[in-house]
């Protein structure tokens, strides 16, 4: 597409084009999921609280999200008199700008992917481990006690849980061998007794699964793990000051981000865009539509944990991320290297 | 030509934020603006097609480092007039500084055009993969085999010192303190209703015995 584009327009212009054509097509359909995970999440938290959720805009409140974001967009944007001006409206941009970065390199199918790079995980890694700047800098620029109690918990918390994800993915990489997304997908084909496409099956690599939804919990600031912004200590925590777009944009910023980790833990350890057995029936569903059946399972899975579970202490927070999480992962990666290493001779080659 | 224009503005950024760095009143501005700067180094290295590199300067220096340092930084409560006050004393000072690293820079990169590329990079790291031509190995695995092989003494020897480190930061500034309330979560998990509640049915009148 971009080749078709530089013959036409011109070498750089073309590649421009194209290039803004192809995140376009992906941008546009992920604003729209967040729009409709922030609905789904209100109908099933209101599910779990015998309630009816948003039901008045639209049929069934499906334009509810739509909705909140024209109010937001007509309110008037508030910039605090002792908030630093540059900082300040930089954080909330900062934060919604990796919220959607890091979609370039997910496999949606077997050819459907913008950046086919080597080092794919190494990337999501990356984008996941910038998220914390969004918050920090709001929670700094504001001038505000509460905005920086949060930013700096969110600082903290956001750094533990990193090194736990990171060990849990190198698990995951050893297994597939590759750093690369479709790689590690393509390496799920039958992993478990011939014909399960799934490395959370897989005895050795499930309790990683379990360890790395919760860590994805903690990065993306969801409850039981929310206490940057646990209103019943900080108000708002790092978004106390905000309001209009700036706000809306940490709000997508957010949904972004926990979409984004559902379908890393989908690609991980659900298989990505295989169907959950390798059987050729199963095969005619197209791929995408697997990869989104399995984030919006994960996300059901996040409402879930919302509705359920209470806040987590700050303490115990820290001590989960490092005393229990921290060893158990550097354990496990020795423990899949070592069985891959002398139980199937022949996989490191 | 693309690649070109990517190359200039990357390193137009790199050029522009650090300097930046250190004409930016504000210390947390001048850390945002090394974040920046480190950014836009780890896009140079995708430009020279070291990817793997890129990857790990974003997560270990920005996501991680500068995380802690911008963290220590707003944490201060620095006097802004009071920094900027010693800026002509300390002047000559820097430019010594900044003129032995130029000058040394000038020499190691005068000494490697001398005596040829050094043995070392992608085509020794080719050669221990055992794929010297073919150039078919990602430089992921060239990293890991020449890291792995020929490099392991220093390699490891840097991970020793680095947990040497660790441990010294955290034996100086630990300290035991008396008297602390402390939760056992081991105590408290094994802890069964048995231990803790007592059901009893007393007759009319007589009350428990606690």
């Amino acid at each position: 597409m971009v080749a078709f584009f530089q013959t036409h327009l011109g070498d750089v212009f073309g590649y421009l084009v194209g290039y803004t054509l192809l995140v376009l097509a992906i941008v546009l359909p992920v604003l729209i999921g967040v729009a409709y995970a922030v609905y789904a999440d209100r109908k099933i938290w209101a599910a779990a609280q015998m309630r009816r959720g948003p039901n008045v805009v639209g049929p069934f409140g499906l334009l509810q999200s739509f909705a909140d974001g024209l109010k937001v967009f007509l309110k008037e944007t508030i910039i605090p008199a002792g908030a630093n001006k540059g900082v300040f409206l930089l954080a909330p941009m900062i934060t919604f700008t990796l919220a959607l970065v890091g979609w370039a390199v997910i496999p949606f199918s077997a050819e459907l992917v913008l950046a086919d790079i080597n080092v794919g995980i190494l990337y999501i890694f990356a984008v996941s481990s910038l998220g914390v700047y969004g918050i920090i800098m709001s929670g700094w620029a504001s001038n505000s006690k509460y905005p920086f109690i949060g930013g700096l918990r969110s600082a903290a918390q956001m750094v533990s849980y990193e090194v736990s994800i990171g060990f849990i993915v190198i698990c995951v990489v050893l297994w597939a061998n590759s750093f690369n997304l479709s790689t590690i997908v393509e390496a799920q084909r039958g992993t478990v007794l011939g014909f399960i496409n799934m490395n959370l099956f897989n005895p050795l690599l499930f309790p990683m699964a379990i360890m790395f939804f919760i860590s994805a919990l903690a990065e993306t600031n969801r409850p039981p793990f929310d206490l940057p912004e646990a209103e019943a200590e900080l108000v708002a925590g790092y978004q106390t000051e905000y309001s209009s777009m700036s706000f809306a944009l940490f709000w997508l910023g957010e949904y972004g981000a926990i979409l984004l980790m559902c379908a890393l833990t989908s690609v991980l350890f659900l298989g990505g865009y295989l169907p959950p057995l390798d059987i050729p029936l199963l095969y005619v569903v197209p791929g995408f539509i697997w990869l989104l059946l399995k984030i919006a399972f994960m996300f059901f899975l996040f409402a879930w944990v919302f509705a359920t579970v209470p806040r987590y202490r700050y303490d115990q927070l820290m001590r989960l991320g490092w005393k229990v999480f921290l060893p158990v992962s550097l354990f496990w990666v020795f423990l899949v290297s070592g069985y891959l290493m002398f139980v199937t001779p022949g996989h490191f080659q | 030509m693309v690649e070109a224009i990517i190359f200039y503005m990357l390193a137009g950024i790199v050029l522009i934020s650090g300097t930046a760095v250190i004409l930016s009143k504000n210390p947390v501005h001048s850390v945002l603006w090394l974040i920046l700067a480190f950014f836009n180094s780890a896009g140079l290295f995708l430009l020279l097609g070291a990817e793997f590199l890129a990857m790990l300067l974003v997560i270990v220096y920005v996501g991680a480092v500068a995380v802690l340092f911008l963290f220590v930084v707003m944490m201060l409560d620095i006097d802004f007039a009071e920094l900027r006050a010693g800026f002509v004393s300390y002047l000559p000072f820097g430019l010594i500084l900044a003129g032995v690293l130029a000058a040394e820079l000038i020499v190691a990169a005068g000494a490697a055009a001398l005596i040829g590329q050094p043995e070392m990079g992608v085509a020794a790291a080719n050669v221990a993969a055992g794929a010297a031509a073919s150039g078919d190995v990602s430089n992921t695995e060239a990293i890991g085999a020449l890291l792995y092989t020929r490099y392991v003494y220093v390699f490891q020897g840097a991970g020793m010192i680095l947990l040497t480190a660790m441990v010294g930061a955290i034996v100086l500034t630990h300290r035991q303190r008396g008297g602390v309330k402390k939760q056992n979560i081991m105590r408290q998990v094994a802890r069964r209703p048995e231990d803790a509640v007592r059901i009893t049915k007393p007759n009319t009148g007589e009350g428990v015995e606690l």
